[in-house]
């Protein structure tokens, strides 16, 4: 398939049939393309007992997303290697994801296509919940720096809203909000890092700002917030109160799939766009489990072609709770995420800072 | 003229020298010109030639060619 047609596809306008033939035949030829270009994907279909090929997207043996952190899984030369992404896991190793200028290339390209839907092509003046720093570092590129940098191309006139430090700077945010509060804002933040340095130290300095339709996108995990019994309405609450009139969207994503993020309607619910689908499996067997019910999440993408991460099976637990007849219009699954299997490393983005 | 003010502007973004801005300038072909790189190189095309660059525009400009061609279309 070409890049540019993959690429120009309507985020959420394939219904069920459209897309289930859209994504058996990309996965599988992804599949098949893997298995012929990585040793040790081949060596687990082998394992496994796969001894022809799937028939079916359901029938790909999904890749345990730990194994990014065990081995260096690429389906490309050393040489052919434009970006290493890393995790932002500070606990275990760390997941390696190995891009060629392609398959980096089409990521943004579709992260764009995908925030375009929710956010227009207008770039807005934007506040980075986060220190500059975070984004500088040159020992491969972590998922929090791939994230910030990915959202700044829906910004102008960035302003990092933390110190060095990760403290807020009260004089230089107030200074952002007072030249701009006659436009949409976009603020970007990890959830954790926007409770706990942004939210958390507004309410402590008792500040408080009146933004006009002002945007904000956050992500990385939930986990951190659930220890505090912070959940998505009490969130959504403490924002609105401390910064006026701003829409908030959750997105659900993982360096392992950059680009094709679940971003949150205005009905709470997480959508997949026409790129990728998500699939719960049973915690016990990994059954596949039908619509309402609780298991692991199984993320499926159709962009990765430099390493075999078309199919990873996560450590997050989740309920699919229908597919194309979410009360928002969208089209495609629609899910909730409700934290990690017990036993998982703590891996989101903004679990990484305490 | 223009074609002075968008050399200026790669060199002074992408802190690269003036004879390495060719019409073969590419994305991710130069080693300077990563994805820092290109927000930096957005921001200084927008004030150089007084313009606001939307996000197709952002995605498209893989090239010195290209950013010409775009950026024609707003001082046009």
């Amino acid at each position: 398939m070409q890049m540019a047609s993959l690429v120009n596809m309507p985020v959420y306008g394939l219904n069920k049939l459209e897309k289930k033939q859209f994504l058996t035949a990309r996965l599988l030829e992804l599949t098949q393309h893997h298995y012929q270009h990585c040793g040790e994907y081949k060596r687990l279909l082998h394992c496994i007992g796969e001894t022809c090929m799937p028939k079916d997207a359901e029938h790909i043996p999904p890749v345990a997303a730990r194994l990014f952190k065990e081995y260096q899984l690429k389906s490309i030369d050393e040489e052919e290697i434009f970006r290493l992404m890393r995790s932002s896991g500070t606990h275990g190793s760390q997941s390696s994801i190995y891009l060629d200028a392609d398959s980096a290339k089409l990521q943004s390209q579709v992260l764009v296509k995908i925030l375009q839907h929710w956010l227009g092509k207008a770039r807005r003046p934007m506040l980075l919940i986060d220190a500059a720093q975070s984004v500088q570092n040159k020992n491969g590129m972590t998922a929090r720096a791939a994230g910030l940098q990915g959202l700044s191309f829906f910004g102008r006139n960035h302003c990092y809203a933390l110190n060095s430090d990760m403290q807020l700077d009260v004089a230089r945010i107030t200074e952002f909000f007072q030249r701009y509060e006659q436009e949409n804002i976009l603020i970007f933040g990890f959830t954790f890092i926007v409770w706990q340095q942004f939210i958390q130290q507004l309410e402590k300095l008792n500040l408080k700002f009146n933004l006009q339709n002002a945007t904000l996108i956050h992500g990385g995990g939930w986990k951190k917030m659930q220890q505090q019994a912070v959940n998505d309405a009490l969130f959504q609450q403490h924002i609105k109160n401390r910064l006026g009139d701003v829409t908030v969207h959750d997105y659900y994503g993982m360096v392992e799939q950059t680009g094709t993020i679940y971003m949150q309607c205005e009905h709470g619910y997480l959508h997949a766009p026409v790129w990728s689908d998500v699939m719960i499996r049973d915690t016990n067997d990994l059954h596949l489990l039908p619509f309402g019910e609780k298991g692991l999440i199984q993320v499926n993408s159709t962009l990765p072609t430099s390493y075999p991460g078309h199919c990873i099976l996560t450590e997050d637990l989740g309920v699919v709770h229908g597919e194309d007849d979410c009360q928002c219009g969208r089209l495609g699954k629609y899910f909730t995420v409700h934290g990690r299997v017990p036993n998982a490393q703590v891996r989101g983005c903004s679990d990484t800072f305490s | 003229m223009f074609e002075d003010k968008l050399k200026q502007a790669f060199v002074n973004a992408l802190s690269i020298e003036e004879n390495e801005v060719t019409a073969e300038l590419a994305y991710s072909q130069h080693p300077k010109w990563d994805s820092t790189a290109h927000m930096v190189l957005i921001a200084e095309l927008e004030s150089s030639f007084d313009i606001m660059l939307d996000t197709d525009d952002i995605i498209d400009m893989s090239s010195y060619q290209k950013a010409g061609e775009i950026i024609q279309k707003y001082i046009a």
